[in-house]
């Protein structure tokens, strides 16, 4: 059955994009992520326009990453004030985004952005993410614990002024790396039509040493405000928000991400990781071949302005 | 210019034999279209729309042995693009050079009853605009508005790409004649078609010459929900993105309670 979007100006297949929702929902039930990584460029891959996937991706991501948001607060896992401080960061962040990314769709060079930008972090993300879910198989085979924290560790991260006392996740930090890091995702969030949680949950874990109870509602406060956020301005500077092809993705991804929450549970948390890495490791090579291969036609039209 | 333009006509009847200018007048062109009004609802995917003609002869006079050949040319709403040429730069495919097509047809279709280059010669099609080749496609080219030769690389792509997105299109064989002077033409409207208006030109030829013309219109408009939704989007920016916000955390809200498990 063919749907008419109003704003991408195009029909398609409802069911391929609920069947898109469902698959990519699963996914992000089981990681805890929100999914757009794989999300936008499965969407643009079936034909819509690339701007406005990466408008349109923000609202679903924030329905999926509410849904995880009120089961963490039931449960008391998230550092509100935490959140709060990386949500000052994300904000400043989202702001240069969205500018950053209305400029270079009228230079022209946005698709070489969003390229370059998936292709850097995934590959980046993907490598990291690999590694360390083998290294942690490997200390689980030795018969240690999968998960290692070390409490006593200090970097130089720990060295920095403006400290804070997190009470929820029982650290005390400064919050400089707290807001560059809300920033670069919040950043990441509007040019790429991500949620970040991919990278989000990461940097938490390994620089900050936030403890993993806390981590995912922590993140998902910042990621959900973060989408819900360029939802609004991709609204107001670009007009480019699909409100049909949204709700399509939403109702999809909700209902997949149960299935994938109830099959990550069974999953052992290195396996996940490593799961995850290769999947992120692969979508960044996709984007890499589209990067250096040749082109099926060197030419490209685009509409500048209807009358 | 303007006064010889005003003036041109005139010298041009006094030019010409009295017999020919008489002729010139002796068809007339009637059509009719199977729909002025396209609905874009959402189940929308594409239209074929029809168009019914006859040549009428003046009375007494019977219609050329020559016969006839029909040339509708059918074009949407303007719109501006922008092509754009990729070229390896240290390794990566990147936007290199680009030009403007300025307000140049959304949509267009050159229908004919057999090929265009048979219908009349090439000054003549040049002169009327007929065929994609012939069609002004106005582009923006430095600080100069016009256009190219029709085998400027820019145009040729740019021609292709909409070809490919079916958006414009020639053909040869979308003109029928069902008797020597009734005729039907199928103008096919894909499901990506702009929403405007289309002015649909039909050019009456004879021995290589254009012996009449008339034209119509016909209406793309998007139809409720869909007409909403874009208007919202493209008037009220800010609503319509709390709005989406607030549909996205009630889904969100309306998945966590049906699945509650604790």
């Amino acid at each position: 059955m063919q749907i008419y979007l109003p704003i991408a100006d195009i029909p398609v297949n409802i069911f391929l994009i609920l069947g898109l929702g469902l698959a990519v929902g699963f996914l992000s039930g089981m990681f805890g992520i929100g999914g757009g990584f794989l999300m936008t460029p499965l969407l643009i891959f079936i034909g819509i326009p690339p701007a406005v996937v990466v408008a349109s991706v923000s609202p679903q991501i924030a329905a999926a990453l509410f849904t995880g948001f009120l089961t963490h607060w039931r449960r008391g896992t998230i550092d509100f004030l935490l959140g709060a401080m990386l949500l000052v960061g994300g904000t400043g962040g989202t702001l240069v985004g969205i500018w950053l990314f209305t400029l270079l769709r009228r230079v022209g060079q946005l698709d070489l952005l969003i390229g370059l930008s998936y292709v850097t972090l995934l590959t980046v993300v993907g490598v990291l993410m690999v590694t360390e879910g083998l290294r942690a198989i490997q200390r689980a085979r030795h018969g240690g614990r999968g998960d290692l924290r070390r409490p006593g560790s200090h970097t130089w991260i720990h060295g920095l002024p403006l400290k804070m006392r997190f009470k929820r996740s029982r650290i005390y930090i400064s919050v400089i790396p707290v807001w560059a890091i809300g920033s670069i995702i919040g950043f990441i969030g509007a040019v790429l039509g991500v949620g970040g949680g991919f990278m989000l949950v990461p940097m938490l874990i390994y620089l900050l040493r936030v403890p993993t109870i806390t981590v995912i509602g922590t993140a998902s406060m910042l990621t959900l405000t973060t989408m819900m956020t360029s939802t609004v301005l991709h609204s107001v500077a670009n007009h480019l928000v699909d409100a049909v092809l949204a709700l399509v993705l939403m109702i999809g991804s909700v209902v997949g991400a149960q299935f994938g929450v109830r099959t990550g549970q069974k999953m052992r948390g290195e396996w996940l990781r490593l799961l995850l890495g290769v999947l992120v490791l692969l979508v960044g090579l996709r984007f890499a071949i589209d990067l250096v291969a040749t082109p099926a036609d060197p030419y490209s039209i685009r509409v500048v302005r209807g009358m | 210019m303007r006064r010889f333009a005003v003036l041109l006509p005139l010298v041009a009847a006094l030019l010409v034999p009295a017999g020919v200018a008489r002729a010139a007048d002796a068809e007339r062109l009637v059509v009719s279209l199977s729909n002025h009004r396209v609905q874009v609802t959402s189940n929308f995917t594409g239209e074929e729309l029809v168009l019914f003609g006859t040549i009428e002869t003046a009375k007494g006079a019977t219609p050329r042995g020559t016969g006839y050949d029909l040339v509708v040319t059918a074009a949407g709403p303007p719109q501006t693009y922008r092509t754009r040429l990729k070229q390896r730069v240290a390794g990566v495919w990147v936007n290199t050079a680009s030009r403007e097509f300025v307000n140049v047809p959304s949509y267009l279709a050159v229908l004919s009853n057999r090929p265009v280059d048979a219908i009349a010669k090439p000054d003549v099609r040049h002169r009327l605009q007929i065929g994609l080749n012939n069609f002004v496609l106005t582009q923006h080219i430095g600080a100069d508005f016009a256009d190219t030769v029709h085998n400027d690389p820019f145009r040729e792509a740019f021609v292709r790409l909409k070809s490919e997105q079916r958006l414009y299109r020639q053909s040869s064989t979308a003109v029928t004649f069902l008797t020597p002077t009734v005729f039907r033409a199928e103008i096919p409207l894909p499901a990506n078609v702009q929403t405007g208006t289309y002015r649909i030109d039909v050019k009456l030829f004879s021995d290589g010459a254009m012996i009449t013309q008339t034209n119509t219109a016909l209406e793309v408009i998007k139809a409720g929900f869909e007409q909403y939704v874009a208007d919202a989007a493209a008037d009220y920016g800010l609503l319509y993105g709390i709005a989406t916000v607030l549909m996205a955390l009630s889904i969100g809200w309306i998945a966590s309670v049906m699945f509650r498990k604790d």
